[in-house]
């Protein structure tokens, strides 16, 4: 990797305040993404700001909501007892993430600011309807993807934390790459009483999205035989190596059943 | 402590420093006052190079010098050599282009080394090689086989017409074509071999050390066969005598073949560390790893069997291309000839075959042996052909090779292939593997998948291969430029413990348990008085090295042959300590003793009289106890048996899920059966990843897209099922452990099992043959493409 400075600020304001008085620093999170990233000098910051001593991890529940500090790891998720009973789909999810050692280091916030489009937790934000919550204010998940690695944090807004709404069932189904083991094709389901959410991630060529067609099919009927006969077509998914846009969009029907299959 | 000699599942002593992280690997080793190269390669498939200009990078700081092709030319420094020289069929040496270590002119594929960098940390060189500038003027780039021999395509080196490295035969095509035309059936499949990356734990690494009072020079590296390296790198690159240069090979972390090879950057931190005066050290990173190892396979066939009326095998016509890369690598033009169309007999009695390989340069990574070499190319083809046979004439595929193996009385026997087999009971693996994986009973198992919804398959390959490489004399009749015999030095130490020191080398073999085995069964010395030394060319007689499931076949033999010798010499000395006739002394487990009567002495005894020689025949006999043998092996060893794999597939998705795997293997005696089961699982691991996952791709410009782990599908633990292993055993008959072999044997024997086991998975959608790597996505198409006609029908 490239020199860099390295900061490691003990307050929000501090991070903030450096983040944004420069377009080249970086903010670090756990890791996962942007040290390889780093190591393979794809990527040049000033400076490297550790937002690890901002006080963001820790699962808190709260009525109908849980809310997560943006620094809690994949394995805390994915052990959490309320996150287990409440949003199994959300645990399950983060128990596919990398291996035991990324797990261990990476967080929920780093991956959601990332948007990688073939990760996991973009498609439970999205389909739970949570919000971000930033330094200066919150946004709806809705809003909040706007592409592949691409989101509407501004320069040098931090998360802080994601407030995800206890829907009534959840799953995620992860048809992985088999290289990479990231998504090929990831659905994230949550059955709301006002209705069901379905995200997928790793298919789009624009990173996250909902598949309205399929979530109409399901709150009328939450059964994995409502989806039969709903084709996605594959124009806007992507084509690679591994998996064709049709294959992918043939894996979007399947990997939905099964998610809503599972679905607790 | 019980019986640790030959047979015994000794565990392994060196995994005590492997698994608690105390090994020795090349990367661990620092010199004094060492310095860091980063190597420029070439991001362009095919460019010719305008200038490089080096100003930037040589003032950058932490900089100590950075050297181009030029460079080492105005040295006379030589190109990376090929050990090995096929002659095509109108009698013409094969084409030999300039192999520089570092590109000089052109570059011809991503990753060629154009510019080496020497700083004072890594850091500090990788930012200095940003600085290079290389002016490229891009030309034409050919990735494949077929794009390569295509009329017009470009040529990878200027004159290299139609970029044929040669054009090669074995038999008679005049009398092939004959069986052909009066046969009652003939069966036709073209197939691809796909091109895997070895990717080895260990990534490469070369360190550079030169002694500036002495002026000799040491070389670290990650190699299988330091001898080799030394006479290679020392007589045809960096003209070094052998007495001035030394290479250390130390603990390495798996090779696959891909070590073998004498690389560029060997030769590039040797040739530094005199110039700079200074250690140089290389490590690779992965994905540079991904464009400079060697990779494997890479061939594109069409097979022809001629069949009578009751399905014996007549005759067997094959054309192959088959893909160098841009150069040629130490012994890559042997593994599409020697090592593969050889092969073609399989352990059918196949009367007459003729095969046509044409060599072929193209714009990617040197191709050269792999885990099984040419052997894995040649069983796929044979193993699918017999099961496509078997498709096209309705006779039962375990029927079919029934009729056609080599019986067991038939031995010795001389296949049309040049290769005469030893010994092999083709019944006996294919009737127990049947068994141990319950073939009888699989349509109530697919029955049972399908009201899962899954496609199960189930796939048998009955193959055979040729290894404890090689009779030296056989090898030089056909192009080899080396002897492949082994060497071994058996040390008893004054108070009877045992240094064995062999050319073989391990990289995670185990052979330091396995070879110290030999010891304990031969000499009778306990298993920890026994140490095993390889990987150093100041320490170790002129050896080998380690591939082609040598080490145990032809290094424990040599290991045999000087033990002898120790006894031979022992019962001499025991005969003048016990006042006995040399004839009348008798040594068994550890114990001269002298015929008919109660003396003895024991090994301790003699061995310390031989160092401390106050009683000793000293006018006769010199003192020590310490002897070296050389073993070149009277023939090819011929492992073989029969692989069976089972799987199911997700007719929702085409992905393939490895339920069972059975194998039953003739490796001849075993000397650790827990390593041998290792050794079959790890290579049935390998065999599993090409089949169902591996594959390096190129686009068709030349850009390596498989370049990562990210894209590269490597088999991970979970895609690898619990095995069945076991091992039916024929002797080998011309060495003396009787020991054929066992490192490549699951590399080879499986990747057509689990192809055959997919095809029968889908035999209801009208499949007949699919190429590797049967991915979800291709079997998923295949199934969507026979849907609507299944349909229809």
């Amino acid at each position: 990797m490239y020199d860099f400075t390295y900061q490691k600020p003990g307050s929000l304001a501090d991070a903030v305040k450096v983040l944004s008085g420069d377009p080249e620093a970086k903010a670090l999170a756990g890791g996962q993404t942007f040290i390889p990233v780093l190591k393979q000098r794809l990527n040049k910051p000033t400076t490297v700001v550790d937002l690890s001593k901002l006080g963001l991890s820790g699962i808190t529940v709260s009525g109908d909501k849980i809310t997560i500090g943006a620094m809690t790891r994949h394995a805390d998720i994915a052990a959490n007892a309320d996150i287990k009973a409440k949003i199994p789909g959300l645990a399950h999810q983060a128990s596919l993430i990398g291996d035991e050692a990324v797990r261990h280091r990476g967080t929920m916030g780093g991956s959601l600011a990332n948007n990688d489009p073939a990760a996991c937790y973009p498609s439970a934000l999205l389909a739970l309807g949570g919000t971000i919550k930033t330094d200066r204010r919150s946004i709806a998940a809705d809003d909040f993807f706007q592409g592949m690695f691409t989101t509407a944090l501004e320069q040098g807004e931090i998360i802080t934390a994601i407030e995800l709404p206890i829907p009534e069932k959840s799953a995620y189904e992860k048809f992985r790459n088999p290289a990479s083991r990231y998504a090929i094709v990831g659905v994230f389901v949550a059955k709301f009483p006002s209705g069901v959410r379905l995200a997928i991630t790793g298919a789009g060529q624009g990173g996250v999205f909902r598949h309205t067609e399929i979530e109409n099919a399901l709150s009328a009927n939450f059964a994995p035989d409502a989806i039969n006969g709903i084709v996605t077509p594959p124009d806007d998914l992507n084509s690679d190596i591994h998996a064709s846009a049709e294959y992918r969009a043939h894996l979007v029907g399947v990997v939905s059943k099964r998610a809503v299959a599972k679905a607790t | 402590m019980g019986f640790e000699g030959i047979g015994a599942s000794v565990r392994r002593k060196e995994d005590v420093r492997f698994l608690s992280g105390k090994g020795n690997y090349t990367d661990d080793i620092n010199r004094p006052g060492q310095l860091y190269a980063v190597i420029k390669r070439s991001d362009r498939p095919h460019a010719t190079i305008n200038n490089i200009d080096v100003a930037a990078a040589s003032s950058a700081p932490g900089v100590v010098r950075v050297f181009v092709g030029a460079d080492m030319a105005a040295e006379s420094i030589g190109g990376l050599p090929c050990g090995w020289q096929i002659h095509s069929k109108d009698g013409s040496p094969m084409a030999e282009p300039p192999h520089p270590v570092l590109a000089v002119g052109k570059v011809r594929h991503v990753g060629d080394p154009v510019a080496v960098v020497i700083a004072e940390s890594k850091q500090a060189a990788k930012n200095a090689a940003e600085l290079i500038d290389v002016d490229y003027t891009d030309l034409p780039a050919v990735a494949n086989l077929t794009d390569a021999v295509a009329g017009g395509a470009v040529e990878v080196h200027d004159g290299v017409a139609g970029n044929l490295c040669y054009d090669w035969v074995i038999g008679d095509k005049a009398v092939v074509d004959g069986v052909f035309a009066n046969a009652a059936h003939v069966v036709k499949l073209d197939l691809v071999n796909n091109r895997l990356i070895p990717n080895a734990m260990e990534p490469r690494v070369a360190l550079g050390d030169f002694d500036t009072s002495s002026g000799d020079f040491t070389l670290y590296t990650t190699s299988q066969n330091p001898h080799v390296i030394r006479l290679l790198m020392g007589a045809f690159v960096l003209h070094i005598p052998e007495n001035k240069l030394r290479v250390v090979a130390p603990d390495v972390g798996g090779g696959f073949g891909s070590k073998i090879y004498h690389y560029a950057e060997e030769a590039i931190v040797t040739w530094a560390a005199g110039k700079v005066r200074r250690p140089v050290k290389w490590t690779a990173d992965r994905s540079e790893s991904f464009m400079s190892d060697a990779h494997g396979r890479d061939h594109v066939s069409t097979a022809e069997m001629a069949l009578d009326a009751e399905g014996h095998f007549l005759g067997l016509r094959i054309t192959t291309l088959a893909n160098m890369g841009a150069y040629l690598s130490t012994f890559a033009p042997a593994v599409p000839t020697y090592l593969y169309a050889t092969l073609l007999a399989g352990v059918y009695k196949t009367p007459v075959i003729y095969c046509n390989v044409k060599a072929v340069f193209t714009n990617t990574v040197p191709v050269d042996a792999y885990r099984g070499a040419g052997r894995p190319e040649a069983t796929f083809l044979l193993e699918r052909l017999v099961d496509v046979i078997a498709h096209d004439t309705g006779i039962d595929r375990v029927e079919l090779r029934r009729k056609n193996f080599i019986p067991a009385d038939a031995f010795p026997y001389q296949t049309p292939v040049a290769l005469q087999y030893d010994s092999g009971d083709y019944q006996t693996t294919l009737r127990v593997a049947l068994a141990n994986a319950d073939w009888n009973g699989f349509e109530a198992r697919r029955t049972a998948a399908k009201d899962r919804g899954k496609l199960r398959g189930i796939g048998i390959s009955t193959y055979l291969e040729a290894c404890g490489i090689a009779p030296s004399a056989v090898v030089g009749s056909l192009g080899a430029r080396a002897g492949l015999y082994e060497v071994a030095e058996i040390r008893v130490h004054p108070t009877g413990s045992v240094t064995v020191f062999t050319g073989t080398h391990s990289h995670g073999q185990g052979h330091e348990t396995t070879l110290a085995q030999l010891v304990v069964s031969q000499l009778g010395v306990p298993f920890d008085q026994v140490e095993v030394v390889h990987g150093d060319t100041a320490k170790i007689p002129f050896g080998m090295g380690t591939y082609g499931s040598r080490s145990l076949a032809v290094g424990g033999s040599a290991m045999v042959k000087a033990m002898d010798k120790v006894i031979a010499k022992g019962k001499k000395i025991a005969a003048h300590l016990m006042e006995a006739a040399v004839e009348d002394i008798e040594f068994k487990d550890n114990v001269f003793s002298v015929a008919g009567t109660d003396k003895s002495k024991t090994l301790t005894d003699i061995s310390l009289a031989a160092y401390v020689p106050h009683n000793y025949p000293i006018e006769e006999l010199e003192p020590g106890l310490d002897e070296t043998a050389f073993y070149d092996p009277k023939n090819f060893t011929f492992p073989g048996g029969c692989h069976i794999a089972e799987i199911e597939i997700d007719p929702d998705t085409g992905v393939v899920e490895m339920v069972n795997f059975t194998a039953v293997d003739d490796v001849g005696r075993v000397v650790n059966p827990m390593i041998v089961e290792g050794q079959v699982q790890g290579g049935v691991a390998q065999g599993i990843g090409q089949a169902l996952l591996e594959s390096a791709i190129y686009d068709p410009s030349g850009q390596l897209l498989s370049g990562s782990f990210m894209d590269y599908t490597m088999p991970r633990a979970n895609d690898i099922p619990n095995m069945s292993v076991a091992t039916e055993n024929t002797m080998c008959t011309h060495n003396p452990l009787g020991s054929k072999g066992c490192g490549e044997v699951g590399a080879i024997g499986s990747p057509p099992a689990v192809i055959n086991a997919v095809v029968d998975a889908l035999k209801d959608y009208g499949v007949r043959h699919l190429d590797m790597p049967a991915t979800g996505a291709k079997l998923w198409s295949i199934i969507q493409a026979a849907t609507p006609r299944m349909a229809a029908e």
